[in-house]
């Protein structure tokens, strides 16, 4: 048998049929759902008499809209356009008789933050979302990827996707990430390498001794962004770290059936040889710290850089770079350390997790906030619930931060939590582009340590110089 | 679905790269529950200002482009968020294909589950195309999808590729998830199959 990927392994244990041409029906092992792209989707299963055809493998969660304040339970709470979709997924979720964790429940936040803290997510599966940021749960070496609403609903009659297969891409951190780099910093950095779109038409997996030295929060962060690089899925093999994090989760398998499943799960690696179309190679000891300066996520740099000018650039990127450094408000050749901050967002499913909160207070600790205003937003209420047993709310509201309820947030600003124009933010979510965080605000994507950084200095900072000051 | 016939209309330029779905339908709009009249949101923020009114500026709002049934795009059209929202939008406004080096994924699928033609051709024919529609109004292109072509209004000629399954369902308006169904029996057999494999699942 010739050597297979680890995107292979998991492919082909999941297909329903294939036709001549290589379009294939693939099964899908764990549906999750939000509020924003489902309605359409059930209520086309009721115009078609349809039902969901595996409800045990279908998860629901309102996150994209929900206030982070509290008293959010009351409907009266939410403008009227996000209670209507709220209220549609609860009776939704109940009409079809999926799992779901309502806004009262303690276990409610994120949807890519939930799946995996329930234990709903596991190795090898295929897990689908209405939400480009499924790529998370790859992490775990599950084949996950974002779908239209469309999709949502041929998953939800049909429990498959149609799709084709993609091709494989290998990217490689090696070597040690150096003091005050991350997870968030190995992401954008490959972005930063590959584009936007070098990723299209590809699963990635990622490798390497960087990616290996991970904690499973930290390969979470990587995963999430593959589709900023415009890749299908990313995917990393599971291993210890993996198995260990599953183990004892609500949903995951137990007993015997835990041995069986590990068993199977210490098969998903990729074989000496396998064929991979694109191979990507980083060192690990030389990614900075970075943070972004224009309004596409490619649009990244060493945080000791300056901004550049779009002469630096060719063809379309030219005048897009121009446009970038317009709406961003900046000067080309100005110090991205001068760049000014006004408001800081740690939260999303990017960098929600208890280790990003715990990375971010670490720097705060005893300090004082120089922004206008800081946020803090777990990715769901069990984050809140661990990082309050830490204490880490005290250190947060003690240097100014707010301390709020777990959802979507500021990442993508549907709820309340929105910038004004020109407001400029350091932010630890997945996207820089122009309005996404409020309409025409500014975004700049940092690391959670970063971000904390920015926090106490009022401007775009190197977290390493923070960082020897604690250590002095 | 309607069947998607040969397309004779006018094309828009849009040569901005990475043009993402927060352009194409900023989240403002994506509170509402039904598919339909999006179309008056498209590219919001950048058609209209704070109070409304209409950028002069900008593309769509130009005479000539007003009533457009295809983009050509710079690279990576479509990247960003899955939301299906904005196949929506552009349809309810008219967009009937857009043309581009390269399209996001997600983005590419949802297209044709809303009838619309996205059409990947390489950088010297979307040059051409895009200069054929910076003409205005006079300048019609054809997309025609049975034979896999693109004629600029001078009769320049690019043939493009599709997925043979993908250009069957919108040439004949198939909802894909009743054929999908057909194959029930198949998602039976795998379902028992992997209930044994993988009991945990």
């Amino acid at each position: 048998m010739s050597p297979k990927t680890l995107y292979d392994k998991i492919w082909d244990a999941h297909v329903v049929s294939e036709d001549a041409d290589g379009t294939c029906l693939l099964y899908i092992d764990r549906h999750l759902v939000h509020e924003v792209t489902s309605p359409q989707a059930f209520e086309g299963l009721r115009m078609a008499g349809r039902k969901v055809r595996a409800p045990e493998k279908t998860i629901a969660v309102p996150d994209h809209n929900v206030p982070t304040t509290a008293g959010r339970e009351d409907p009266k709470n939410m403008t009227e356009d996000s209670a209507i979709q709220v209220a549609a997924l609860d009776k939704n979720a109940k009409d079809f008789g999926i799992h779901y964790y309502p806004v009262s429940d303690i276990r409610q936040g994120i949807v890519h933050i939930v799946g995996p803290e329930q234990g709903w997510t596991l190795p090898g599966m295929t897990v689908v979302c209405g939400d480009s940021h499924t790529a998370t749960h790859g992490a775990f070496g599950a084949l996950a990827h974002g779908i239209g609403t469309s999709e949502v609903e041929h998953v939800l009659a049909t429990q498959t996707l149609i799709q084709k297969k993609s091709k494989n891409m290998k990217v490689e951190i090696t070597g040690k990430l150096r003091p005050g780099v991350t997870a968030k910093d190995i992401t954008l950095a490959v972005i930063g390498a590959t584009g936007t779109a070098g990723g299209t038409g590809y699963v990635i997996e990622y490798c390497g001794e960087a990616i290996r030295d991970l904690s499973m929060e930290g390969r979470m962060t990587v995963c999430n962004m593959a589709i900023e690089g415009g890749a299908r899925a990313g995917l990393i093999a599971p291993d210890e770290k993996t198995y260990e994090y599953v183990q004892g989760r609500p949903h995951a398998p137990k007993g015997a059936q835990f041995e069986a499943a590990l068993s199977w799960w210490k098969t998903l690696f990729t074989d000496e040889g396998a064929h991979f179309d694109k191979v990507v190679t980083l060192k690990g000891e030389e990614i900075e710290p970075v943070v972004t300066w224009g309004t596409s996520p490619e649009d990244v740099l060493p945080i000791s850089a300056v901004v550049p000018s779009p002469e630096d650039f060719t063809g379309g990127k030219v005048d897009a770079a121009k446009r970038s450094i317009e709406y961003m408000g900046l000067t080309s050749g100005q110090k991205l350390t001068d760049i000014e901050i006004d408001t800081v967002f740690i939260g999303s499913c990017t960098n929600g997790r208890i280790e990003d909160l715990r990375a971010a207070a670490q720097i705060v600790e005893g300090k004082k906030i120089k922004v206008g205003r800081a946020m803090v937003v777990p990715g769901s209420g069990l984050v809140r619930a661990q990082a309050e047993e830490e204490g880490l709310d005290k250190i947060f509201t003690d240097a100014g931060f707010e301390w709020r309820l777990a959802g979507c947030s500021m990442c993508l600003a549907m709820n309340p939590d929105q910038l004004s124009e020109n407001e400029r933010c350091a932010s630890t979510s997945n996207r820089n582009f122009e309005g996404r965080q409020g309409y025409k605000g500014r975004t700049h994507l940092v690391s959670p340590g970063m971000a904390a950084a920015a926090a106490l200095t009022g401007k775009l900072t190197d977290v390493r110089t923070l960082m020897s000051e604690t250590a002095a | 679905m309607d069947k998607f016939e040969k397309l004779t209309g006018i094309a828009a330029p849009m040569p901005l790269v990475n043009i993402d779905t927060d352009m194409i339908i900023p989240k403002v709009f994506l509170k509402t529950i039904k598919r339909s009249g999006l179309g008056v949101n498209l590219f919001d923020e950048m058609r209209f200002d704070r109070e409304g009114n209409e950028i002069p500026d900008f593309v769509l709002n130009q005479p000539q482009y007003r009533e457009a049934e295809i983009l050509v795009a710079g690279d990576n059209f479509g990247c960003g968020s899955s939301r299906e929202h904005a196949p929506w939008a552009l349809k309810d406004f008219g967009i009937k294909s857009v043309i581009s080096t390269s399209f996001a994924d997600i983005f590419y699928n949802n297209c044709f589950k809303n009838g619309i033609l996205p059409i990947v051709l390489p950088q010297e024919a979307v040059d051409v195309l895009m200069k054929d529609a910076e003409k205005g109004s006079n300048a019609r292109m054809i997309v025609d999808l049975e034979n896999q072509t693109v004629s600029s209004s001078e009769g320049e000629s690019f043939s493009f590729e599709v997925d043979p399954f993908k250009k069957h369902c919108l040439l004949e308006g198939l909802d894909d998830i009743g054929l999908s169904l057909e194959k029930a029996p198949a998602i039976d057999a795998f379902e028992e199959k992997a209930a044994q494999a993988r009991p945990w699942v």
